[in-house]
Formats: C-alpha cells, structure tokens, sequence
C-alpha cells in the first residue's frame, strides 16, 4: 500500500476519530422559530424532520463516482429508512466533518463505519423514543421501513411522529450494526439521487454559479512551467468594452470583465512579455534521454525478496524489456474553474474542488481570513480524475477577488486546462526476467525512473530517494516469483505533476502485465495458464482473473485477425481484471471491440455504479492507452484542446461487460480501479493479434501496421 | 444597435448584443441558461449542443448573429416540467454521471431520434461520436438512445 493511500488513511482515521467522540446526528429538536418555519440547518450527518422527511449530510464531493447516492445508502441501510424518504444535501466544510478530500478511491472506505454508526444510533434513539411514549419494553419494538413498531400491540410510529422527542435521547456510542445478510438496501440497485438534475439541465456544477454582482476573470498564464511575468502591456486589453480590471497575480496577469467573453477578448488583447525561467528548453525527448540515462544505475529499493541480480545471472533464459509511459492530462470535461467573493468579514467560495476542505484552507491563505470565515460550497465536478485536488484555481479566484472586493468567477478556457494541468508522471522502466531450465519465472527485476508526486507535496513522505505513490502496482506485483527486485530513481524534470486516476497503478500496470506477458511469452506458456500458477497464494487476484476469463472464453477461437489479452491488478485494496479482445488494421489502427472486467471490492454498496464506475475506468484507461500523450517542447505543452489531445469517441468505445464478484471481509475503493487493467489487457491481445509488443505508451498505429 | 431577434426555448426576445458572440455564452451568462455547457470552445466536445431550427448545432462556435431570427432551444426548453423520451431513457439506464456532457448528448440524441426513430448502432455512432464524455459512459448512452427508440422498453 503506498504513502499517497495511508495519508488519506490518516485523514480517514482522524475523522473517524471524530465522528465516533462526537457523533452527531442529531435529530435535531427545532427551536420555536425553526418548528415555525419548518427550517433546519445543516449541521449533521443526518437530520429528520416532524414530516418523516430524513437528508443526509455528504461530507464528500460528486463528481460521478456516486457518492450523494451511495453515502446516504449507508446512512438508511442502519436507519430502517424508507429510502424513498431520503435526501442528500451538500456538506459545508466544519470541524465535525473531518477532512472531506475526495480522492484515493476512499469514499465508501473511509465513510462507511460513521455513517453507518450515525444510521443506527437513531435507529436506537428511534426506537427508544416510541419504546417511551407507549410505555412498553424497548426489547419488544424494532424499527422497519421508516418506523418504529411494537409487535405485540400492532402499534406503529412512523420517524417523522418520533423524530422531536428522540432528540432529546442520548446519543448511544456504540450502537449495533447490523448483519450483512440482513441488508435490505446496501448491495441493492439504486437509481442515483442526482441523476434527475442532470439531464434537464438543472444540474448546477460550479461553472453554472451566477452571484449578484459577480465579474468574470480569464487568466494569461506563462506558457513556461514555472516562468514568470517580466512586464505587462495592459493597454488595449483594457481599452476592450467590458473590461474592468487587469492585474498580475500569483499565477500570471488576470483579465477581469463584466462577462466572460469580454475578460476572454481582453485576455487577447494583452500582451505579457515572460521571464521564461530555467525549463525554456525542456523538451520530450530530453526527458526521454535523461530517464534513460539515470535507468543505468540502481535506485531506491522498493522491494527486495531474494537476490534479483544473482538469480538473473544464474538463469538459464532472460529477457529484458523497457517500458515508457507518457505525461498525461486529465482533461476533465468541465474545464477548471472557481467562483469567490472576499467580503468584509469573510470569504465565500463556490467550487468543484475534489476537497472542500482543501479549498477551504487554500482559499483561507490567500484571502487572510481564518478557516471559519471561509465557508466552501460545494458545487458538481464535471469530472475529477484527481485533477480537482489541486487547489491552483481556487487561489487565482479568492486573490482576483480579494483585490476588486466584489464576487469573481474564473473560467479557464480548454486551453489554458490542457497546458495548464498537473500532469500524471511520465516514467521510464527497465525490466529483467530471468527463468530456469523448465521455463519457470526466477527472477523479476523492475527500475523505474521518474517524477513523484509525494516528492513534491509531503517530501517527508518520500524516504531514501523512494516516492511509493510512483512504485504503487509495481512493488506489490502480486505473482510467487523467488527473486523480486524493484527500485526507483527518482527525477523530476520540472513538469508538474499531480494525482491521476489510479496514480501509480496508471503506469505500474501496464509496464508489470505486459512484461508478464512477455515472460510467459519467452516460456512458451499460455499467459492466463502461467498466471494461475504464480497466483496460487493470492486468492482474490485469481478469482477475478478465472471470472473475467471464463467470461470472455478465454482460449475458444477468435475470428481471424482478433486477438484477446488479460491483465489482472489489484489497487486501492480491490481486485480487478480485464479480457480486452482487439483488432488490428492494416494500417496500425487498433480497434477494441470488447472488454469483460471482473472486479472484487470486497463489499458492494451499489451494484450499479460499481458498473458504472469500471466502465468509465475502462474507458478513461483506454483514451490513454490509445490516444493520451502530453508532449513538451521549449517548455511548453505542445497539446491545447481535443483535436490534439483526443479522448475515445462513441464510435470507438468497445462492448464492455462488467461482473461484480464481492468476495466479503474487507472494503476496497472503486472509482480508479477499472483503469490499470486496460492498457495492458489491450496491448497484450495487440501481441496475441499481431505478433507484436508495444512497450510504449500510446499505442502508435505506425507500430503495428503491416508491411 | 437594432438588436438581435431570437427565439429561445418558445420565448421571442429581442437581445441587445455584438452579434459576434458565442451563443453559448449568451444562453449561459445573458439568458441565464446554464444547463448548455463549455467544453471546448472549438467544436471538439459537444457539450454546448442546442437545437437551432430543431437541427443540432455547436453553440460555442455559433454566433448569436448566425442565428437571429430563429429557433433555438436547449435542454432547458427540451420538455419543460416534464421528460422527453429520452430524458426518460437516460434515467432508466443510469447514463449520467458526473453529467457535464449529459446535455449535449441528450440534444444530439433527441435530434437523432427524431430524423432516424429507429437508429442502428451505425447511425448511433455516426450522431453521436461528436459528443465526448470523459466519465466512458458511451455504452449506456447507447443502450438509453435504442430504449427511447423502443418506447421506452429495453
């Protein structure tokens, strides 16, 4: 398990910490101008109101994965609820809700213990409050469908009747959970809460925020990483109708306007002359070089089982393989953006952020007001992907803001995002096998050179020289091989890079199946067969992998030119494999026609996103895997909207069947783990097709065309 | 300036704006109507599809001038207070999910469905491969235009 997952782990056990000392749940008992109106506040997981009405508090961010759905399953799993009664309202950044980060897979993981204890400690409070007003034994009621009953008596009290006076009951600390195999809503299919909003239009995510008074900013950012303004010509952008404002910032020079399109006309009419700073020559290639250069010495160890080297010198065959992975942007359909308003005695924030809480303390530094003048709304993420962690535009919003005291939306065009990201980690591979005289496996040696992210932003996390989040699905390779040897050379080349849809495992993947298949390869052996017999003691790798398998017929005959490939991962403590069964073109072009994925994330809460979130994996993974490459040269990402940085189309997109196989016993996270399996399970069945090995992503059509 | 004649969602209106600009900012930041969203600016996404004389056109490179005098609707004006046939269908399959595109993708789908009521997968492909969706929900997509087709029914 990497560093990058037990810090959000830490997070996780602080708010556990918390949610168990002060486990608020709060029926809240409505005061005489509350009862009058009928109006609560939103101060607790979960609230329920004189009509029966229940919402639940999400302490986390949508961005599709599902939680506004998922996390109040949790909640009436416990409660006995009517799930027809319940509704979700958006958290707002407070103590009692720890750290609200979205991202690592953790939602399900790190919320289902308080919410589920928040569940049933009103179910209990329920309970004892009917038990009270009829005067019978608490042992002879229990709560059903939104209700307490007294069966013996046929009495019934629907929640909303017993809601007032189970506020007044102690909260118990302890409440029992109940049974899995009594469940009634978790492992169910849910129609998702916030699907109705969003296809009429209604759906408000932060780039729809309109606030009275609201100004628009664009903002001219040095195409350089890391360059900086040296002089600004602001003349005739100020002379554009509509402009109102041009100053620098941190981040460049931002263009304020009465509306977008005037900030955007403005923004063209400024001219900024950079310094552009020490990465103005940096180029693809020269990354390329220098990872391959640095590739000749060892790193830092990241496993160590055996003696990697001795064995590979003593192997009767070796092979050996280098594995490249490109930068890659996240490319979020909802381009970056954030609305703020610094007012006298406070700042209101408006955003998609994948942290309120991180938006909260950002948005804090920059304004100067402390953490509880800052309130956060939460607004729809079009689209995360990790991207939305970073707080870079929530600065730029709540500084413009700050300097103009009035309400600034910042929009950033598709250009500005592409260029302007925090990149997935480009990485270099070296891989050795060696195996014996019968063509068993002996030896598995993997360096890796590259940038880490943890390096960057908690470097007190990276020991020796080793960033785990970037050995994350290469040090844990899972196969009973005597001699592991996996090290790290870390190196940075000045492109910022950030979290990305499975991290690590987004590279690891790729590079440890494919290079697997290469072993079975040179051992002549069917490579499902051979990953059966090196996975005897990992249990759930292989029974996602027979499922997947049996699914997709592994071994029945393909039509002529097809070819399938498999690749079995684990990440955020789930399982996945894929089968990917491809064509290739004369010309090069690989078509994926299939992809059968099994997964065990140990519990399900939602069979249905569960679904949804390993096809959009598949999907995401496989944009990258054919299409995804951020290149650089003088400094500059050389990609600027989706003509140059194509993403898979409809008519591109593969049938992909999805079995969820729960195996029981632990949570496991979700929303990245459909990802890694792709790639590999892809260029493994383009070797299957064609004979040939792509070990460097993307997949090029020039490689593989014929002749 | 003699304004900008146009009719949005059913609703004549006269706007006072440079004809220049974008139809999609107009409906988003002048009209208010923010369900039409931005993607790419270029007419590589989709996201900002609208219906101009019921055919489906990139509001993001479509000015407000090259529509005066028309019809224009977006999803907003799609089937106010209620579901058109496809909005059901992507309920009933459980397209959206973060939804940003889900607007786009509906109009383009609507409009499909109402050249072609009976779409084959190829005609599916050739409407809606402009339409990008970054949360991979292309498959479902499918299945909920093929259920609209059908009524309803799977």
């Amino acid at each position: 398990m990497t560093t990058g997952t037990s810090l959000t782990r830490r997070d996780f056990l602080k708010l556990g910490a918390l949610a168990g000392a002060g486990l608020v749940i709060a029926f809240r008992i409505p005061d005489a101008a509350e009862a009058a109106t009928g109006a609560f506040e939103p101060n607790a997981w979960l609230a329920i109101d004189p009509q029966g009405r229940i919402t639940v508090w999400i302490a986390r961010s949508e961005m599709g994965q599902g939680v506004r759905t998922s996390l109040p399953m949790l909640v009436a799993e416990e409660l006995e609820a009517d799930w027809s009664s319940i509704r979700f309202e958006q958290a707002i950044p407070a103590p009692r809700y720890g750290n609200m980060s979205t991202g690592g897979s953790q939602s399900i993981r790190s919320m289902t213990e308080p919410l589920r204890k928040a569940g049933a400690a009103a179910r209990e409070m329920l309970i004892s409050a009917a038990a009270d007003t009829w005067k019978v034994d608490r042992a002879t009621c229990h709560a059903e469908n939104g209700a307490v009953i007294h069966a013996p008596s046929g009495r019934k009290l629907a929640y909303g009747a017993l809601a007032v006076k189970a506020g007044t009951l102690p909260v118990p600390e302890n409440p029992p959970l109940k049974d899995a195999k009594d469940f009634k809503i978790l492992g169910t299919r849910r129609a998702r809460l916030d699907v109705p909003a969003k296809v009429d239009g209604s759906a408000q995510f932060g780039l729809d925020v309109r606030v009275p008074g609201m100004l628009y900013a664009m903002v001219e950012r040095c195409p350089v990483f890391g360059g900086k303004v040296a002089s600004v010509d602001a003349a005739r952008a100020e002379a554009v109708k509509g402009v109102r404002r041009v100053l620098q910032i941190g981040s460049g020079v931002a263009i304020v306007a009465d509306t977008l399109w005037a900030a955007r006309d403005g923004r063209d009419a400024l001219r900024v002359t950079w310094n552009e700073g020490l990465l103005a020559s940096l180029d693809s290639a020269g990354i390329r070089s220098t990872f391959a250069e640095l590739a000749k010495k060892p790193g830092a160890s990241a496993r160590k089982e055996g003696q990697g080297a001795t064995a590979l010198a003593g192997a009767a065959r070796t092979i050996e393989a280098v594995y490249e992975a490109p930068y890659l942007a996240h490319a979020t359909m909802e381009p970056m953006n954030c609305t703020a308003f610094v007012k006298q005695d406070g700042c209101e924030v408006w955003v998609g952020s994948q942290s309120a809480t991180g938006a909260q303390r950002k948005a804090a530094e920059v304004s100067g007001f402390p953490l509880e003048k800052v309130v956060v709304h939460t607004m729809l993420l079009g689209g995360g992907f990790g991207r939305r962690s970073h707080q870079d535009f929530v600065a730029e919003a709540v500084e413009i803001s700050k300097a103009l005291n009035a309400p600034v939306k910042v929009v950033w065009t598709r250009e500005d995002d592409m260029q302007h990201d925090h990149y997935r980690p480009a990485s270099y591979h070296v891989l050795r096998a060696g195996l014996d005289v019968k063509g068993v496996p002996v030896a598995w040696t993997h360096r890796q050179v590259g940038a880490g992210i943890l390096a960057l932003i908690a470097p007190q996390a990276v020991q020796n020289g080793l960033d785990p989040t970037s050995v994350d699905g290469a040090e844990n390779i899972p196969y009973a091989i005597p001699n592991i040897e996996v090290d790290y050379i870390l190196h940075d080349p000045g492109v910022p890079v950030w979290w990305w849809r499975s991290v690590g495992s987004s590279h690891n993947a790729f590079v440890v199946e494919c290079f697997f298949d290469e072993v079975a390869a040179a051992a002549g052996r069917d490579p499902l067969e051979l990953r059966r017999e090196l996975l005897q003691g990992q249990p759930r790798h292989l029974a996602v992998m027979e499922l997947a398998a049996a699914k997709a017929g592994w071994g029945k005959p393909l039509p002529k030119g097809r070819g399938r490939g498999i690749a079995v991962h684990a990440s955020f403590d789930s399982y996945a494999a894929q089968v990917a069964e491809v064509a290739v073109a004369d010309d090069g072009t690989v078509r994926v026609h299939r992809v059968v994925c099994a997964v065990d994330p140990g519990h399900v809460v939602n069979p249905d996103t569960i679904e949804a979130q390993m096809e959009s994996g598949i999907v995401y993974g496989l944009t990258a895997a054919l299409k995804g490459e951020i290149t650089i040269a003088k400094g500059r990402v050389q990609q600027g909207n989706f003509d140059d940085y194509e993403v898979l189309r409809m008519n591109e997109c593969p049938a992909i069947e999805v079995h969820v196989a729960p195996s029981g016993e632990f949570l496991g996270g979700i929303g990245e783990v459909g990802t890694p399996p792709i790639a590999p399970a892809v260029v493994n069945a383009i070797a299957a097709a064609t004979g040939k090995r792509v070990r460097r992503l993307p997949i090029r059509a020039e490689a593989l065309r014929r002749g | 300036m003699a304004g900008i004649p146009l009719t949005v969602n059913g609703k004549a209106q006269t706007l006072d704006l440079s004809p220049d600009i974008p139809l999609l900012w107009v409906l988003r930041d002048h009209l208010g109507l923010t369900g039409t969203k931005f993607g790419c600016g270029v007419s590589q996404c989709g996201a900002c599809t609208v219906h101009v004389d019921g055919e489906p056109m990139r509001s993001c490179t479509t000015t407000v001038g090259d529509v005066a005098g028309k019809r224009v609707t977006t999803i907003e004006g799609l089937a106010p207070g209620k579901l058109n046939a496809v909005q059901s269908a992507w309920i009933a399959e459980q397209v959206p999910q973060c939804g940003y595109c889900q607007s786009g993708q509906i109009m383009a789908a609507t409009a499909l469905l109402a050249r072609t009521p009976s779409p084959t997968d190829a005609d599916i492909d050739q409407a809606m491969s402009g339409i990008l969706c970054r949360c991979g929900t292309y498959p479902r997509i499918r299945r909920a235009i093929h259920r609209a087709a059908k009524g309803g029914a799977r």
